[in-house]
């Protein structure tokens, strides 16, 4: 699996790409949507973990952009924000059920990864 | 309690719950920051554990990362003891330069979600007027909310103190999409009570794309 993880937390995106890496997954990172959006035009990828708040582009925006360049890509939410209700029906109009609270389990991620790509 | 009261105490408690929101925000960041970084020592003690050598450097360098994020939660915290002590007093004189300074990092990471910059410029000379915090602060997040909005995503909005007069007075600066925006939607019912409780006058100058909030000396 090719997974491209993208928060504005460089920190962060940087250490779970590693961590994923350790454990054999093929990651590659970004902290804005705008890069995002170059890597995909020279990489694939099957699956994107994006951040919703992001600085200019939100995270729901991005995926839009994304499955415009890259139908079959499956997409992982993540959040620091813990209402539910809203994040929900943000993920609802967005069309996509998956979605994890920060801070992460990174087994919870990968099952949730494997998830996504058997659907 | 007239209308105008229960504007400014849904508006405050509007304020209140949108600044606590970014700031857990801002600190669950922290939290899954040190998480990654715990896992990744843990991640390199097994591999260790397996017979690969560990590099000491490395987990300096791990360490000082997570105590970066430690440093960061601390100032969170901070800043939201500070601001939830703000209701304390209702009249209190101030320090228009650290109230600025202080409105410019509670609305630093929803200014930058618009790509915004905050640049409080600072004053030698302390400029103190009478007044009441919590509602000066209030304000100035609804008007660096509107200016950042104005001045559009890559700018920086100045926000500056100095004394007049009859008190001081609050300029934000750098707004160069005033022209277009929807100026007969600002000031709005909320900013109009706050600004008459204040005893202060807001203008717009389109042109200098700047806002002007003027205040008195003492409120009282």
């Amino acid at each position: 699996m090719r997974v491209l993880l993208v928060d504005d937390e460089e920190e962060l995106v940087s250490a779970l790409a590693e961590r994923l890496s350790l454990r054999g997954i093929d990651v590659d990172w970004a902290s804005t949507s705008y890069d995002a959006l170059t890597q995909v035009e020279s990489k694939t990828f099957d699956i994107a973990v994006l951040d919703v708040k992001m600085p200019k582009m939100s995270g729901l925006e991005l995926k839009r952009r994304l499955q415009e360049k890259c139908p079959d890509m499956k997409f992982i939410f993540v959040t620091g924000h813990g209402s539910e209700d809203d994040f929900r029906a943000a993920l609802s109009e967005a069309g996509t059920a998956y979605y994890l609270v920060k801070p992460l389990s990174i087994e919870t991620l990968i099952d949730k990864m494997n998830q996504a790509l058997k659907e | 309690m007239s209308w105008k009261s229960d504007i400014i105490g849904e508006t405050g408690l509007q304020f209140y719950g949108k600044t606590a929101a970014s700031l857990s925000h801002e600190m669950k960041n922290a939290l899954a920051i040190i998480n990654e970084h715990a896992g990744l020592l843990k991640d390199l003690a097994l591999m260790a554990e397996a017979g690969t050598p560990m590099d000491p450097g490395r987990l300096t360098s791990l360490a000082e990362k997570v105590m970066k994020q430690i440093r960061r939660a601390d100032g969170i915290v901070t800043t939201m003891n500070r601001f939830a002590h703000s209701v304390d007093e209702s009249i209190k004189d101030v320090d228009l330069g650290e109230i600025l300074e202080f409105g410019a990092t509670l609305s630093r990471r929803l200014a930058s979600m618009r790509g915004v910059t905050l640049e409080p410029r600072l004053v030698t000379t302390p400029v103190r007027i009478t007044t009441n915090p919590f509602f000066l602060q209030n304000l100035l997040s609804l008007c660096v909310d509107f200016a950042t909005a104005a001045a559009g995503g890559g700018k920086t909005v100045g926000l500056s103190a100095e004394e007049t007069e009859n008190g001081a007075q609050v300029r934000l600066t750098g707004l160069e999409g005033l022209g277009e925006v929807l100026l007969d939607t600002f000031p709005a019912t909320r900013e109009k009570a706050l600004l008459e409780a204040l005893r202060a006058q807001l203008a717009v100058d389109t042109e200098a794309g700047q806002l002007v909030l003027a205040l008195p000396r003492d409120i009282d």
